[in-house]
């Protein structure tokens, strides 16, 4: 076989369901040690041991929360979008399985990233909501999210439906950039002068290392999160093959 | 013997206005609903002309974002209905082409609609003439946008129950930069600084569209066949 | 000339319809001057394979050649040598019949009206070519159905249950119009829980639950 040929049929295996199973099934247990670890030192440092910053004071601790799963909801849905490409592309099913199983989770992320922003917001504005061009990025991101996972749900054959939502996700992360874009440029034309952006002020490093910490403490958590909610993807989309049934059985 | 891309493209305008003109009442309606929404604003908001033009850009757009999107549904519906889509899609013409026409058909009747009548509802919400042509301009562009996000979204959820609903909430979120960009240069043509920044964003987003959202809609045409 | 790659081949095509196993590894081959009656009880799939044919539903598994060439890489020419009909007449109510024809004859071929009047004259409804078809009977639409599969000259003819809704005569008519085509070269696939009696190279598949 050339090597061509080779690459592909290891690419298949990879994404056989079996396999995916097993590997989810092997990987999750170790990513959520390590978000432990991770989100661990990252909120001990971040809330308990780095300093109040000069202007926003304790508010700023919400930074630890707020940036990472903001940046994770980005990164959710770059993931999903591209699984469904893979999926749509070159007919894996095993991308519809992963597309499926990170929307919930991204979405999730998506509203913690709003409800930590809102309450940021708070001591900074007064309000506990302003159009603030990242809050309102997150909330269109939200929509995107609601969209891809309420079109899987329309439809009555699962496959037709996964593959709408494929769709729908690819064009929505193409939308993405051009959203922020415009959300920022429409923030710039009513620039209130009281209004503090929700944005990281200059870091120390011991800021900057628990921030790290959690964003990296947040990823595995979602590995962890997806893998575990991948198995069960997996298994109930394959549940007609012979595999399934053995797994089961034992 | 065979026809050419052109020729079908034509032919399938034609057989879409055909379609539409048979019908005047379902061609009004987006129109009417188009006047009504833009009257709910001044009554719900109670305000004297001069401070509804601040507000008005916002107004005309939602206003025809939403009456777009209730046109919207029709793109495909009829067609998969009655199992003529089916008969669109074996023609041996490319299905992108027919695709491209119905939407291009579809955006004359239904967005060059609302572009023609948006000086009365212009009139209505304050806005002063000088602003119109942007208005127009910036309607044009923003409709021809929303057709193609709407032809994706259409061609995804034709067939479904329901389907009209779920179409918005995937069309809308896509269209808020639409939005943002529209009302913006007509807010700004309005207040006499130059809309030229936001027409171009507006023009570049409608160039971006026009070219991939075919694809897109062909797409989920085919996966609605299915 | 019957070369092994001529016609229409459909190879061991699996289709699942969520957990329905609906086409498990259906084969079958059409040559040109061919006849093949499918038949089979409700709900076994004869829709789903006919439409497998067209090249609307691709199988997950299996593989569906028109000229030894898989259909999906000759899409446009083999959708241009084919002509479908499904089950409903597929007509647009507020188009006259003529008008029908029209559009979709003519994103095949130039065609002019007198052509296809003449195909509707064929059909015997040649005096509805300027009604709507909404006023239309069923049969009637049936017969504007066939006349537009009649003016495609299509090589290979798809019916899905084309004997709905027409009395004797017009079940006549199909027979005699599929003996024509296939006399002259062309091939039929015909979905049909009516017994076919054609006076041509029939074959059959019998679909089974």
């Amino acid at each position: 076989m050339t090597v061509r040929e080779i690459m592909w049929t290891w690419f298949y295996k990879l994404a056989s369901p079996p396999y995916v199973y097993g590997a989810s099934a092997a990987l999750a247990p170790w990513a959520l040690g390590g978000a432990a670890l991770a989100m661990g030192y990252g909120l001990i440092a971040g809330l308990a041991i780095a300093p109040p910053d000069y202007q926003q004071g304790e508010a700023v601790r919400m930074i630890y929360v707020h940036v990472p799963s903001a940046m994770l909801s980005l990164t959710v849905y770059t993931l999903m979008a591209a699984a469904s490409a893979v999926a749509l592309i070159w007919r894996i099913k095993v991308g519809h399985a992963v597309a499926a199983a990170s929307a919930p989770i991204g979405a999730s992320f998506t509203i913690l990233a709003l409800v930590t922003g809102s309450l940021w917001g708070r001591p900074m504005w007064g309000t506990y909501w302003a159009w603030d061009p990242r809050l309102t990025s997150e909330l269109i991101l939200l929509f995107l999210y609601v969209g891809v996972m309420s079109l899987r749900l329309a439809f009555e054959d699962p496959s037709r439906g996964d593959r709408a939502a494929a769709l729908l996700a690819i064009v929505g992360v193409v939308n993405v950039p051009i959203v922020h874009f415009s959300v920022v440029w429409w923030n710039s034309l009513h620039q209130g002068a009281t209004i503090v952006r929700l944005g990281a002020p200059k870091m120390p490093g011991s800021m900057l290392w628990p921030l790290l910490s959690m964003w990296l403490g947040f990823m595995l958590f979602f590995a962890a999160v997806l893998c575990i909610r991948l198995q069960g993807e997996v298994l109930n989309r394959e549940r007609q093959s012979t595999w399934v049934r053995e797994a089961v059985k034992s | 013997m065979n026809v050419g891309l052109l020729e079908a493209f034509a032919l399938i305008v034609r057989r879409e206005l055909c379609l539409s003109f048979r019908r005047p009442d379902q061609l009004l309606q987006p129109l009417v609903f188009f006047l009504i929404v833009t009257t709910l604003f001044p009554l719900g908001l109670n305000l004297q002309l001069s401070l509804l033009r601040d507000m008005s850009p916002g107004v005309l757009w939602v206003a025809a974002l939403l009456s777009s999107l209730l046109s919207l549904d029709s793109l495909f519906k009829s067609d998969a209905d009655d199992g003529t889509l089916e008969q669109l899609a074996l023609c041996g013409q490319d299905l992108t082409v027919i695709v491209v026409a119905k939407t291009f058909a579809h955006w004359l009747v239904s967005g060059a609609a609302l572009v023609l009548v948006s000086p009365v509802v212009g009139t209505a919400l304050g806005i002063p003439t000088e602003a119109f042509l942007t208005m127009m301009l910036s309607l044009t562009l923003g409709t021809l946008t929303l057709s193609w996000l709407g032809a994706i979204g259409a061609g995804l959820t034709v067939g479904l129950k329901r389907g009209n609903v779920l179409l918005s909430l995937i069309v809308l979120p896509l269209a808020m930069p639409l939005l943002i960009f529209g009302a913006g240069a007509t807010d700004r043509a309005i207040s006499g600084t130059s809309s030229a920044g936001a027409l171009y964003f507006l023009a570049a987003l409608c160039v971006f569209t026009c070219t991939l959202a075919p694809f897109a809609a062909t797409t989920a045409l085919r996966i609605t066949l299915e | 000339m019957n070369t092994a790659a001529d016609g229409l081949s459909v190879e061991k095509v699996h289709v699942w319809r969520g957990d329905r196993h609906v086409l498990q590894g259906v084969s079958l081959e059409l040559r040109p001057r061919q006849l093949l009656h499918i038949s089979g009880p409700n709900g076994t799939g004869k829709t789903t394979l006919l439409r497998v044919v067209c090249g609307l539903l691709r199988p997950e598994q299996g593989r569906v050649s028109w000229h030894g060439q898989s259909i999906s890489s000759v899409r446009t020419e083999y959708q241009a040598a084919l002509a479908y009909a499904s089950h409903e007449p597929a007509l647009k109510g507020d188009l006259t019949a003529l008008e029908n024809l029209r559009f979709a004859v003519g994103l095949k071929r130039r065609v002019t009206a007198g052509e296809l009047r003449a195909s509707l004259e064929r059909t015997g409804v040649g005096a509805c070519a300027d009604l709507p078809a909404r006023v239309l009977s069923a049969g009637q639409r049936r017969r504007v159905a066939l006349a537009r599969i009649l003016a495609m000259q299509a090589t290979l003819w798809l019916l899905d249950e084309p004997f709905t809704n027409l009395d004797t005569a017009g079940t006549a008519l199909t027979g005699e119009l599929l003996h024509s085509h296939v006399q002259a070269g062309g091939a039929a696939l015909v979905v049909a829980h009516h017994t076919l009696e054609v006076d041509v190279d029939v074959r059959r598949l019998e679909l089974g639950p």
